[in-house]
């Protein structure tokens, strides 16, 4: 990630107590102008990854490309192994006996596609990450039990820390809060 | 399968029993998972289980011991029976594991909301019993510290492995199960895990679990990409935990051994190890949702829903039996014909028997909406299974190989003490990682019961 221009804080965190408020809360600070924003629940709610403009993720693609490659290589591996480095004859069968090598093939597009879902998906999301600023916030704790958040980033062209806390104060929010680099 | 959910199933009330209890809210939710965990005083009987289980594991580690330094001979496997205990276990235990896989992945992709409560405990279930199977081939090859031998690398003996053989395609099976059913289940914990480190008490908690966590903070663009990928295993995991079995009934139908050589065999041994899963996962729920008092959240709609899946799996695993014995008298192979005689009348005759006991006759009692609303009598049926489907795998390898073509290659088999001890060994290194799971792990997926509370509803109108 490139290095973001150095603002006093990272932003300004709204605090809920209920999903349906962070999901109208989001949906306002989008249609207000905000982009570089994030919200943060202890559930994955669908509706609020769409009111902040997550409508696709490239999963689908990643997964599709590491089953793919997956599955050639797997196919490779024995085409190479019986017919090229160590052609035995088994009772006059063809060296190239391809529907014996399906089931290992089969196997290796799954295991393909499955880690890079699992690998695609944490280094999209930019995982493990040791720091991040967000856990300064007072409460974020509660944010994998029982409470919701919205941050808008001090990047955001629009931010501004006087009409941006007014802003999300309107917005029915429990607490606003900075949020500390 | 939704007629699995049927909603006119109650005899009092006609209306089906919750998947959550109600009064539950987020907080309450999570309390009660996560303090099974972060409480400090272990309550006495986890202590009790957990030395019993490792004491029964200690008998493996000492028969293992025993065998790498006698080898192999040690069981009762000689000519004609090779395979015995070792392969019955391995494909007793990785029957077991699929039912993690059909409740964590096929009910997913289908919807089926109940099987939130107990899905963490099924992969876990799966990933163990994963484990306990794949000790046994490892032991056979009788010199476990070459087995990465049957691995392709290209190495300085300039052999590849045999990729035409069943035995292989288990290699690949087997390993991709496992891996794939780790990387399932780690990642349905990590926001678990997260609320873990959020709500330990000890330092060393927050920094362990912290760790595990990988840094989740539950973040929205995460939650999308964390949802596709978590759909997109389940996706995957389905045509996996089907194709694993199917490889593994390839271990016999592949061969031309009388009784082995069917190609019924794939089907026949998925739905036996459905049915076998389910069955040990009510063998492990039910005293659990009880020392744990986790009625709310495993209630008796997910027992009923678990016994009728048993039900219906057993239902094609006694027709299996049924096609085994029409197709031997149809093909008017003598072989055929002899291989099912010997079952049924032969010198292992009561153990042919003793499983239609186990798993065709007791489970109809299934039928009964009574016996399926009783606890008890689900547990006791549970348990049949678990015998039965044993006896199913002893009837298809030993019975059948110990009488094959020849009379003059004929024997007779008989295991020893330490068959047995590897056996009881494995069931020790299950419990024993089972209980470590029940005290250091959610044993409940959190994050997905919190969908369940009536408060996770987005009220519409105030959105818009």
């Amino acid at each position: 990630m490139k290095r973001r221009t150095r603002t006093p804080t990272y932003g300004m965190m709204a605090e809920f107590d209920n999903p349906t408020d962070v999901v109208a809360a989001a949906t306002r600070a989008y249609e207000a102008g905000y982009r570089r924003l994030d919200a943060y629940s202890p559930y994955p709610i669908e509706e609020l990854s769409e009111a902040i403009g997550v409508h696709s993720t490239k999963m689908p693609m990643i997964v599709l490309i590491g089953g793919i490659i997956g599955g050639i290589a797997g196919y490779l591996l024995q085409f190479y192994t019986h017919v090229i480095d160590y052609p035995l004859n088994v009772g006059g069968k063809p060296l190239h006996s391809w529907p014996a090598f399906i089931p290992i093939t089969f196997e290796c597009t799954v295991l393909g596609a499955a880690l890079s879902a699992v690998f695609g998906m944490l280094a999209l999301n930019g995982l493990p990450e040791p720091y991040h600023p967000v856990f300064n916030t007072p409460n974020f704790a509660l944010a994998s039990r029982d409470r919701f958040f919205l941050l808008i980033q001090a990047n955001d062209p629009k931010f501004d820390p006087a009409e941006t806390r007014t802003f999300l104060q309107s917005l029915g929010a429990r607490e606003v809060n900075d949020v500390e680099h | 399968m939704s007629r699995v959910d049927n909603p006119h199933d109650d005899v009092a009330i006609h209306t089906t029993p919750v998947v959550i209890e109600p009064g539950h809210t987020f907080g309450s939710v999570t309390d009660k998972i996560s303090t099974i965990v972060l409480r400090k005083r272990t309550p006495i009987g986890w202590w009790i289980g957990f030395a019993l289980s490792f004491m029964v594991f200690g008998i493996l580690q000492g028969t293992i011991v025993w065998l790498l330094l006698n080898g192999i001979g040690i069981w009762g496997n000689n000519q004609p029976v090779g395979w015995s205990f070792d392969i019955i276990n391995f494909v007793w235990w990785i029957g077991i594991g699929h039912a993690g896989t059909l409740i964590s992945a096929i009910l997913l992709l289908l919807r089926q909301g109940w099987r939130t409560s107990i899905n963490r405990f099924a992969e876990a279930m799966t990933l163990f019993a994963v484990a306990c199977a794949g000790l046994f081939p490892l032991l056979h090859t009788g010199r476990p510290w070459l087995a990465y031998w049957m691995f392709p690398y290209p190495n300085t003996m300039g052999m590849w492995p045999q990729f035409r053989s069943p035995l292989m395609w288990d290699v690949f099976a087997v390993s991709t199960y496992a891996t794939v059913s780790a990387l399932f289940w780690y990642t349905g914990l990590i926001p678990d895990l997260a609320t873990l480190r959020d709500r330990a008490r000890s330092r060393l908690g927050r920094v362990i679990y912290g760790m595990a966590a990988l840094g989740w903070r539950g973040s929205a663009r995460h939650w999308a990409r964390y949802e596709a990928t978590y759909l997109l295993l389940a996706g995957l995991s389905t045509p996996l935990v089907l194709s694993v079995h199917t490889i593994v009934s390839f271990d016999f139908a592949v061969g031309i051994v009388p009784g082995w050589h069917a190609t019924i065999f794939p089907p026949y041994f998925v739905a036996g190890a459905i049915y076998a899963g389910f069955a040990m996962v009510l063998t492990l729920v039910i005293p659990l949702r009880k020392l744990y008092g986790l009625e709310d959240f495993i209630t008796q709609r997910h027992l009923r829903n678990s016994a009728k899946v048993m039900l219906a799996t057993g239902l094609i695993v006694a027709y299996g039996y049924m096609m085994e014995t029409w197709t031997a008298w149809y093909s008017a192979n003598t072989y055929e014909e002899f291989m099912i005689r010997n079952r049924f009348f032969g010198p292992y005759a009561f153990y042919y028997w003793a499983l239609m006991v186990c798993n065709v006759i007791v489970p109809q009692l299934l039928w009964i909406r009574r016996v399926r609303h009783s606890t008890l009598a689900l547990f006791a049926i549970a348990m049949f299974v678990n015998v039965g489907m044993w006896l199913e795998r002893f009837v298809i390898i030993p019975i059948s190989l110990h009488r094959d073509f020849l009379p003059s290659s004929w024997g007779m088999y008989s295991p020893t003490i330490f068959d047995f001890s590897m056996f009881f060994g494995t069931i020790g290194l299950f419990f024993f990682l089972m209980f470590l799971f029940l005290r250091f792990l959610p044993v409940i997926s959190i994050f997905e019961m919190r969908t369940l509370v009536p408060e996770a509803e987005i009220k519409e109108d105030k959105t818009a």
